[in-house]
């Protein structure tokens, strides 16, 4: 079996600051096919989007330390010296950036912002990057391209922004694009917009995708699999089918519980998970989630692995100490999957 | 699938930096300030470092009676010390006094043109220098902060007049508007002030900094001015003094409480230029300004005594700047820019 | 951009009309020695003397009539010193050259080392670099100009005579001797002003490599120094180039005063302190004037900057 286009191992970055080491990821694991769509879920601080950056060498520093291995088509991205990873970064590997209004230079215009990242990595004149660039733009959806390019982002709205972001990432057709929160800040209606332009792409240029997001609507539109991060670590991984229909970790319970459905009784109160995330300084030993889960027992103390513990389906993977079949009643709340409400002493 | 909509996110914490580890509940922003600060080992030796300037130079009259037995204006240019069997004038035939003995008694620092003992000088000028410097930033903060208030509030014409006034006194070198206004009050007095008093130089200092501090607080209190803190306390029928007293006041605090330093740092400086220039603090009273100004006119003779003061002056300003550096730093730890 | 430029040269000329004219008020009118008769009359004069000097120079007019004659003397040049009787235009140009050489020259000198510094600093931000030039520039901020010139000249120039003592050579008369004597005082002018540029621009590049753009910047596979170059400092020098513009104006309008004076330039400074010494009020309106004029043309060349380099200015 030939090896994915990324392979992630045990993934951990730690930050020092001043109150000690933040393990903003802790061990993650996970793996993207071509033109494959991953999404990667959990909430703010669970470590989703430092795990992207971190592929594009963008945390490194001198306050940071980065352990594990992560491949791209077989070359180790951690360890690359800083003038390589220049060279994956925005050619091999792309980014999308969740704030469009903010991710932008402003003092420059947009065609200028785009041929500025066609011509740092192939060697084009001006005009023909300008033409791929005017071509890409079209791609995206933007009207009247060539003109547009002379604009300034201010002269944009965010959709058309966002559009721009994905042109620019897509300028040098990277075999592995990482989309964080791209829609976000932006309308329904433009997101579905932004989404479908993601879809095409990966049927067109059999990209892979990391879509890092902490909106499940976006997830069940566009994911193949899911990767459910809490706390610096994955918690759940499967297809999308397997983490809806048959969620194994209590935190991807709460997430699904708390989706507002249309068929749902709206006079009752939505749903949420009590309790605060950890803090990342000093997180509980054992697994993370465990002070906020209302089933935790003793066992909860050790760090499960993430490992297959369905028997049917060998590529969901979770880290949950529960029986299987217990889990399957004990996410049942009210016929619907959630979590309970926690025991109050 | 579609029967999934919308998002999740809206009971999750907003995103940020990690939280302050362990802290009690209701720890207030200035005792997290205080952690960080203490945590900032330059910035509170010479917090310490200036402590112990002021205490030394309040301890000017007992090191004048007790150790040095002659008081600031005392001595002359014959006056006679003997110094390791060897008697000799303070002043030498040209007039260049003797430099520092390092006898805590005799002359610890040498002697100045005017055969004054210059240790003591340096204790009560530094006296005179810090006076000046307290009462000066006194005045700028509380003028600033009211002028700034007052403009950011009413807005209209009260900012249109205040603003405009503090531009242009904005616009002029601060040093130029300081002797302009402190040769016309030594000339000609204006109420209590007059040419011997060290409150002219405070004064007139005091006078020309406001600008600095009332164009932060004006653009500061316009921000806040929409806040909904405000529009309560205007529903609930505040007074306009009120409000700004009581409610905006304190949400400046930060920022005035790091424009102390900054002001205290360049007033302790700017005296020390009126004076050179003649402007500032009139003999035979000691500043740190003076001593220079005294010191330089017997260039190039005699550098001791322009060193002394001067080693002192920038230790001072110097240890005011990096505590100050390090206070804004702990109030606002985001914030990096000088100003 | 030309609406723009021609807006901000109209805010221009009224600004420069109301701060002369407050001016002439405060210096001419109400301020110090009074009435102006007087002063040119001399101790001794009769009230009839200080009556006919009054008429003669137009004092019993109404303000508004004198404001518009001492301008219109200050611009065609036949405005005269009351007290020392001298032609103050003259007294203006024959200071201007050693202020301008100073300032100027300074002005570069401390733009262009607190552009270098100040980038170092934020570049090494945290290391040993940062530390060591972090400590300098807080003795910059500490060290009055007169003090550091004091040192310099008793240091450099006294015992190692490595410059000139004190004074001012003409460019016209010898270009080398105009440098080396300036070289001392640029170096005191400069040196507040490095340590307080450098800081603040080292702190707006940290603030701008926080930005989201700078980090889109980084992933499109920029080298750290197109990144620093185009991305962060081009927006984080607006902060320094528009104190640097107020700051130029102030010191060729008398702010170099200390400098001026310990390394003996008789330069513009001077002048304004002998001014305020002699309650000479014409030549003080005269500087104030041209205080105000660098003021103004220095924040309107400031604002148009900031418009070329931000096209959200210009537009919005």
């Amino acid at each position: 079996m030939s090896e994915p286009l990324l392979q992630i191992e045990d993934l951990a970055v730690r930050f020092r600051t001043d109150e000690g080491a933040v393990r903003a990821v802790d061990g993650v694991s996970l793996s993207v096919e071509r033109g494959e769509v991953v999404a990667v879920v959990g909430e703010s601080g669970s470590g989703k989007s430092v795990t992207g950056m971190t592929l594009m060498g963008l945390t490194r520093g001198p306050n940071a330390e980065i352990s594990g291995s992560a491949r791209l088509d077989g070359r180790e991205l951690l360890t690359m010296s800083n003038r390589e990873l220049r060279a994956v970064r925005g050619n091999d590997i792309a980014m999308v950036f969740q704030d469009p209004m903010s991710s932008l230079n402003p003092v420059y215009r947009v065609g200028d912002q785009i041929v500025e990242q066609i011509r740092t990595h192939q060697q084009l004149s001006r005009q023909q990057a300008m033409a791929r660039a005017v071509e890409l733009m079209e791609r995206v959806g933007v009207p009247r391209a060539a003109e547009r390019l002379r604009s300034y982002p201010h002269e944009f709205s965010g959709g058309m922004r966002q559009r721009v972001m994905i042109a620019m990432a897509l300028s040098c057709s990277p075999k592995l694009l990482i989309a964080d929160e791209p829609t976000t800040a932006l309308d329904v209606t433009i997101q579905a917009q932004i989404l479908e332009e993601l879809r095409q792409l990966r049927s067109e240029t059999n990209a892979g995708i990391i879509l890092v997001t902490h909106d499940l609507a976006v997830v069940a539109d566009i994911a193949d699999r899911v990767v459910v991060m809490y706390s610096g670590r994955v918690v759940e991984q499967g297809t999308l089918d397997e983490l809806f229909y048959d969620p194994q970790h209590p935190y991807t319970w709460g997430l699904l519980g708390s989706i507002t459905r249309v068929d749902s009784d709206r006079s009752a109160r939505l749903p949420a998970i009590d309790g605060m995330p950890p803090s990342l300084l000093a997180p509980p030993p054992g697994c993370h989630f465990q002070p906020r889960c209302p089933h935790a027992f003793e066992r909860c103390g050790e760090v499960p692995e993430l490992s297959p513990r369905t028997p049917d389906s060998p590529g969901h993977l979770d880290r949950c100490w529960l029986e299987v079949e217990r889990k399957r009643t004990l996410r049942l709340v009210d016929g619907q999957i959630g979590l309970a409400a926690p025991v109050r002493a | 699938m579609s029967a999934i909509s919308s998002e999740l996110s809206a009971e999750l914490p907003p995103e940020g930096g990690p939280a302050e580890p362990d802290l009690p509940a209701g720890t207030g922003p200035y005792r997290l300030a205080w952690r960080r600060l203490r945590r900032n080992r330059v910035s509170m030796f010479f917090g310490l470092v200036f402590l112990l300037i002021v205490i030394l130079c309040l301890l000017a009259p007992v090191y004048a009676q007790d150790i040095a037995h002659m008081g600031p204006n005392a001595g002359s240019p014959t006056t006679q010390i003997t110094i390791g069997g060897k008697t000799e004038f303070v002043t030498n035939s040209v007039g260049v006094p003797i430099g520092p003995t390092w006898n805590f008694s005799k002359y610890f620092l040498g002697a100045d043109s005017l055969g004054r003992n210059e240790a003591v000088r340096l204790l009560y000028g530094g006296r005179s220098s810090l006076e000046i410097g307290v009462v000066a930033m006194l005045i700028t903060m509380v003028l600033g902060t009211v002028l700034g208030l007052l403009a950011g509030f009413y807005r209209g014409v009260t900012d249109g007049l205040i603003s405009r006034v503090s531009d242009v006194i904005w616009s002029f070198p601060v040093v130029i508007l300081g002797i302009a206004l402190a040769t016309v009050i030594n000339v000609q007095g204006l109420g209590p002030l007059h040419s011997t008093t060290l409150m002219t130089t405070a004064v007139v200092i005091g006078f020309v900094y406001i600008p600095y501090v009332v164009r932060p607080v004006r653009a500061q209190v316009l921000g806040l001015r929409e806040r909904e803190f405000v529009d309560a306390a205007r529903q609930q029928g505040l007074s306009g003094p009120r409000i700004m007293f009581s409610e905006l006041l304190p949400n400046l605090s930060s920022t005035l409480v790091v424009f102390v330093p900054l002001i205290l740092a360049n007033a302790i400086l700017l005296e020390a230029g009126l004076s050179y220039l003649g402007a500032g603090v009139q003999p035979p009273n000691a500043s740190w300004g003076t001593m220079l100004e005294q010191g330089l006119q017997l260039f190039p003779g005699g550098f001791s005594t322009v060193l002394v003061p001067g080693v002192m002056l920038v230790l001072t300003v110097m240890s005011v700047n990096i505590f100050g550096d390090g206070l804004r730093d702990a109030l606002d730890p985001r914030s990096k820019v000088a100003r | 951009m030309a609406r723009f430029v021609i807006r901000r040269l109209i805010t221009m000329v009224l600004m420069l009309i109301v701060i002369s004219f407050v001016t002439f008020l405060l210096f001419i009118v109400a301020l110090p020695g009074g009435n102006p008769a007087a002063l040119i009359a001399g101790r001794l004069a009769t009230p009839a003397e200080v009556h006919l000097i009054s008429v003669r120079y137009g004092f019993d007019k109404p303000i508004w009539v004198q404001y518009v004659r001492t301008m219109a003397n200050l611009f065609d040049g036949s405005a005269y010193s009351y007290q020392e009787g001298f032609n103050v235009m003259g007294a203006i140009t024959r200071g201007a050259p050693a202020t301008l050489s100073l300032s100027i020259g300074a002005g570069v000198f401390w733009l262009l080392s607190s552009i270098g510094l100040g980038t170092l600093a934020a570049v090494r931000s945290g290391r040993y670099t940062d530390r060591v030039l972090t400590v300098l520039s807080m003795v910059g901020v500490s060290m009055p100009p007169f003090l550091l010139g004091a040192v310099l000249i008793y240091y450099v120039s006294y015992k190692a005579g490595v410059l000139p003592i004190n004074g001012y050579i003409s460019f016209t008369v010898s270009p080398w001797q105009w440098f080396r004597h300036l070289i001392g005082p640029w170096i005191t002018l400069s040196v507040l002003f490095i340590g307080f540029y450098s800081r603040v621009l080292r702190g707006s590049i940290l603030d701008a490599q926080g930005e989201d753009y700078v980090r889109t910047a980084r992933a499109k596979g920029l080298s750290e120094r197109r990144v620093l170059v185009r991305h962060i400092l081009r927006m984080s020098l607006l902060p320094i180039i528009s104190l640097w513009g107020l700051d130029i104006a102030q010191v060729i309008g008398g702010g170099a005063i200390l400098t001026e004076s310990v390394w003996g330039l008789h330069g513009i400074g001077q002048l304004a302190f002998n001014a305020i010494g002699a309650f000479d009020t014409v030549t003080l309106l005269a500087i104030v004037l041209l205080t105000a004029i660098c003021v103004v043309v220095m924040s309107a060349l400031v604002d148009i900057l900031y418009a070329v380099l931000d096209p959200r200015i210009r537009l919005g």
